[in-house]
């Protein structure tokens, strides 16, 4: 499988991506400069955290204007598979690919800690290594984590079952005391109506590693390539 | 050039005194001008020079197998095998943050890092030492919340992990509050950049942020005492830029990655004044520039402004001549502003032109080398005596031991650090093996089997009380905290804080101090490869205490054999390594408790440090050892419930026994002796690994067991009346612990 892993002036998780595509999981990895406006021959798409253009304005709301995101949003609507994490689910709102904003959080400020996600729908190409209902143990690190829509808005993508990860607690009930960031309804990923696009705060590439002690994250970047291994993988798979 | 003279109140506004002029101009031979007087005033202060600490530093030792580069360069450097080196500094940024707490903290952050990027090395970790007056101050609530949030804004922004640091709450550091930041990257052995102006005829290039009128005079200002006017002086600090310091950071690499640069150097303190003077004077070569054509963010600036301007994110180099395009290109791929501004040349002068004229000519070692070294006179304040004298049978023993663990675990500056270190990302770039909280932070190093364990550490209390040996205690203790992560030390950085030189009984503190380091380094034959030097830490007339901050590299062969500080396992036995005497003096008890900060700090014998650390060591890397963890402040029993709480997951509980042994039982609870560590292994490995550390000559004893939901501390006395009891519940004593800080902010 070949990743293309898109650099922002300021994207700052750009290598661990890279590490854990390339070093753990043995895959092809392409650093794709913002500037680029062709993309070929790449199987998946991340839009990596960090501060893209120093996130001085809204976060995000510069790199929806980079030059490489006309080319990402071509190869979303050609059904080709993107993930955004953190800053990248910052940019996927702001671009448009994901419906939704981000908000500061409700403590104001930056926080950074592990916390327990629980997946909401296991039948996606980002999830069906989990059982549906599965936690998982997974970082996050930012200031505007905050996911807010409208009602309708709301209404549509839980109706639709695109709401991927809600904070919970370490058991899997979904409470607001789970909830860091006062982040809607506990969302924590959400993905578009195809499928082939998810956003989502938590970090699953600094939690992909026995010896950074957790291995949680793994299973996202699994169910990725393995969506690529077989095809009666595929076949059972939400908009596939 | 306007006519200029040089008056008393000129030099005064300078920080420069008659002798430092007549000196000025024996070197020139001539008066200097405006612009030159301005360039000597900065690399001449205290903060840039050295010069009342320069004689005392060379004391220090900086040598050793591992050394590949000691100080003097932008960081110091030690091989960790692999082809590798870890690139480390620590330095301080306390005038500025006490002036604006967040940009002062921020800039502090981004200087550090251009220190170790500047050598080459990708930048893997940050720490930080803060010092803060008492909470129940609204202005040092106002301080630390920004300065925390200047750290965090900073760093996290950069990529680079913030994965440590301690902090002590005092009222003496109210009106100053300390600011250290360490900083380390990784480089390649054989791909290390210096500070060198090589090759005459090289161009000199200026890249990063434009040059402002902000910052000038920050050098000047850092080696300045403070007072009720600190407020005004809001100007001199800079506004930092994290994402044009992540551009450069990167533009940097990927220039280093070739070969075209022949040295770098960020322009930090005394800005281009001092980027131009110290290359050249490292190569004993000279530069030439054309002030013209700096990249400047508003016209009309002065060369006196251009040449003194602080600007944060900018970097100069010298490349390989006729190489100049692919650099040029390189910045602008970027983004990044980038002009060749001149030449290096045979001189051995800074030759400053605007438009071809020349404006400035300064032997360049004269500035960079040659300020004047004061040995300046030191004694013992009047008041030392009245310090150390305790009168312990004045003292009340404790009565009820769980309300004096309660007491010390409420005190900020033991309590849990989580308000803080949540706000900082402590896990980007994935290294991060061990998350603050523990007595180490450990980073894997990436393509090896290697981690690194980083400490900070320093008691200005035990320093103020004896310099000499709250010095080494600070050495000792940085480096069991590295032992208790199985990590062998291999280097050191220190940031020494201290009041103003020019008072004798401040000399005598850092005269003594600096002592104390060394001997301390010797004893555990761990050099100092880099430092810095914060004087004039005082505000109306005030010092802080002696505070020389130390910032520890260890090694750990293999990764995966490291430990953390709390128990893990229930049924886990807990030994305790070392000897507990009657060490109450200038303890954290002494000072909740007793409202007293006397007498004379814990006993350290070095060698008996050393073979305690050994012997963890030894034990953690045969993997025998569950959980280790360092007595320090608040002593055995603070550190035995951390043991219990600290942990990521739900806490777990101990029962213990203690022979009173004559000791006082507040001195066996709460002193601090030095040299002891708590241990816990498996039940069935307890009495063969016991034998072995009695073996290795190192007192221990088995104590007890972890288990349970409650913390026993048993204290036996010599009769039944002179025990007692520590019996807590753990959500109890979590509770404390966790909600200490934020409460104090009033957030919790």
């Amino acid at each position: 499988m070949k990743i293309g892993i898109v650099v922002f002036p300021g994207s700052n998780c750009d290598h661990d991506c890279a590490y854990v595509f390339k070093d753990v999981l043995g895959q092809s990895v392409e650093m794709i400069w913002h500037k680029a406006t062709l993309l070929a021959g790449l199987d998946a798409i991340v839009l990596p955290g960090g501060f893209s253009y120093g996130d001085y304005l809204r976060t995000g709301a510069i790199a929806r204007f980079s030059p490489v995101m006309g080319a990402v949003r071509a190869f979303a609507e050609k059904g080709g598979l993107v993930i955004g994490i953190c800053n990248g689910f910052q940019i996927l709102l702001e671009a448009g690919l994901l419906p939704g904003v981000m908000l500061r959080n409700t403590s104001l400020n930056f926080i950074c800690k592990d916390v327990y996600v629980k997946v909401e729908n296991a039948a996606t190409r980002f999830t069906h290594c989990c059982e549906s209902g599965r936690v998982l143990r997974i970082p996050i690190a930012h200031a505007d984590g905050n996911y807010y829509t409208d009602p309708v808005t709301l209404g549509g993508i839980k109706a639709n079952a695109q709401v991927i990860f809600r904070y919970c607690t370490a058991d899997g009930k979904v409470t607001p005391a789970a909830n860091p960031n006062g982040s809607l309804d506990n969302i924590a990923g959400i993905m578009n109506a195809d499928g082939n696009v998810l956003g989502m705060m938590p970090h699953p590439e600094r939690s992909a590693e026995s010896v950074l002690g957790n291995e949680d994250g793994r299973l996202i970047f699994l169910s990725m390539l393995s969506a690529f291994g077989t095809s009666e993988i595929q076949a059972g798979l939400v908009g596939a | 050039m306007k006519a200029f003279v040089v008056t008393p109140v000129l030099l005064e506004q300078h920080k420069l005194s008659e002798e430092e002029y007549k000196k000025i101009l024996s070197i020139l031979g001539r008066e200097p001008n405006w612009t030159e007087l301005g360039m000597f005033s900065a690399m001449w202060s205290e903060h840039c020079s050295y010069k009342s600490s320069r004689i005392h530093l060379k004391k220090l030792p900086t040598t050793g197998p591992r050394v590949v580069q000691g100080p003097g360069e932008n960081a110091g450097a030690v091989d960790i095998g692999d082809g590798l080196c870890a690139v480390f500094k620590m330095e301080s940024h306390n005038h500025p943050s006490f002036i604006e707490p967040y940009q002062g903290a921020a800039t502090g952050v981004g200087g550090i890092l251009r220190d170790i990027f500047t050598m080459g090395a990708r930048p893997i970790a940050l720490l930080n030492s803060l010092r803060f007056g008492g909470l129940d101050s609204p202005n040092t609530r106002h301080l630390l919340k920004g300065v925390v949030a200047g750290i965090a804004g900073y760093g996290n922004c950069m990529g680079v992990p913030t994965v440590g640091g301690e902090i002590v709450f005092n009222d003496i550091y109210a009106l100053n509050p300390l600011v250290n930041v360490f900083c380390l990257g990784i480089a390649k052995k054989d791909k290390l950049f210096l500070g060198k102006a090589a090759g005459v005829g090289n161009p000199v290039i200026y890249f990063g942020s434009k040059t402002g009128r902000d910052g000038i005079h920050g050098a000047t200002m850092a080696s300045d005492s403070f007072d009720e006017q600190a407020a005004q002086k809001r100007p001199t600090v800079q506004v930092g830029d994290p994402f044009t310091e992540k551009l450069l950071l990167e533009a940097c690499l990927e220039l280093m990655s070739g070969d075209c640069l022949v040295g770098i150097q960020d322009m930090g303190a005394a800005g281009l004044t001092s980027s131009a003077c110290e290359m050249a004077s490292r190569e004993g070569t000279g530069i030439e520039l054309e002030l013209a054509d700096v990249p400047r963010r508003e016209p009309g600036m002065t060369p006196y402004e251009i040449m003194l301007s602080e600007s944060q994110e900018r970097m100069l180099m010298v490349a390989k001549a006729g190489r100049e395009d692919e650099v040029i290109s390189v910045c602008r791929k970027w983004d990044l502003d980038v002009a060749v501004i001149g030449r290096v040349t045979d001189t051995g002068k800074v030759v400053l032109k605007e438009n071809g004229q020349v404006v400035a000519e300064i032997p360049a070692k004269a500035l960079a080398d040659d300020a004047p070294r004061y040995d300046r006179p030191s004694a013992p304040p009047a008041y030392q005596e009245m310090l150390q004298a305790l009168n312990y049978d004045a003292l009340p023993d404790v009565k009820d031991a769980n309300v004096a663990l309660l007491a010390l675990l409420d005190s900020p500056t033991i309590a849990s650090k989580r308000w803080i270190y949540e706000q900082y990302d402590h896990m980007v770039r994935t290294n991060t093996m061990v998350r603050p909280g523990s007595d180490a932070a450990v980073l894997r190093v990436k393509g090896t089997k290697k981690a690194l364990a980083l400490s900070v550490d320093c008691n200005g209390r035990y320093c103020l009380l004896n310099p000499y040996e709250g010095a080494k205690i600070a050495i000792a203790e940085c480096a069991r905290n590295l032992a208790c992560a199985g990590a062998e030390p291999i280097g050191v950085t220190d940031c020494l804080n201290f009041g103003n030189p020019q008072r004798p009984e401040v000399m005598w503190q850092f005269v003594l101090a600096v002592e104390g380091l060394k001997d301390a380094c010797e004893a555990l034959q761990v050099p100092i490869v880099s430092g810095n030097v914060s004087l004039y830490n005082e505000t109306n007339e005030l010092s802080i205490y002696p505070t020389p901050m130390i910032g520890m590299v260890g090694l750990i062969e293999e990764a995966e054999r490291t430990v953390t500080q709390w128990f893990q396992h229930p049924g886990d036995v807990i030994l305790l390594l070392g000897k507990t005497r009657e060490d109450l003096g200038g303890t954290e008890y002494l000072k909740v408790l007793h409202h007293r900060e006397q007498g004379s700090p814990p006993f350290l014998n070095l060698q008996d440090e050393q073979a305690v650390q050994a012997c963890a060591i030894r034990l953690i890397r045969a993997g025998v050892v569950q959980s280790a963890h360092d007595c320090s402040d608040g002593g055995f029993a603070v550190a035995l419930a951390e043991c219990c709480i600290s942990g990521p997951k739900e806490p777990v509980g101990a029962m213990v026994q203690l022979p009173l042994n004559g000791l006082r039982r507040d001195a066996l609870l709460f002193g601090e002796s030095q040299s002891r560590i708590l241990l816990s292994v498996k039940p069935e490995q307890a009495e063969a690994v016991l034998s072995q550390i009695l073996d290795a000559g190192v007192p221990a004893a088995k104590i007890g067991a972890v288990g349970g939901s409650r913390l026993v501390i048993h204290v036996e006395g010599d009769r039944p009346t002179e025990g007692c009891t520590v019996d807590l519940d753990l959500n109890v004593l979590r509770d404390r612990w966790a909600s200490a800080i934020p409460r104090a902010l009033g957030q919790d």
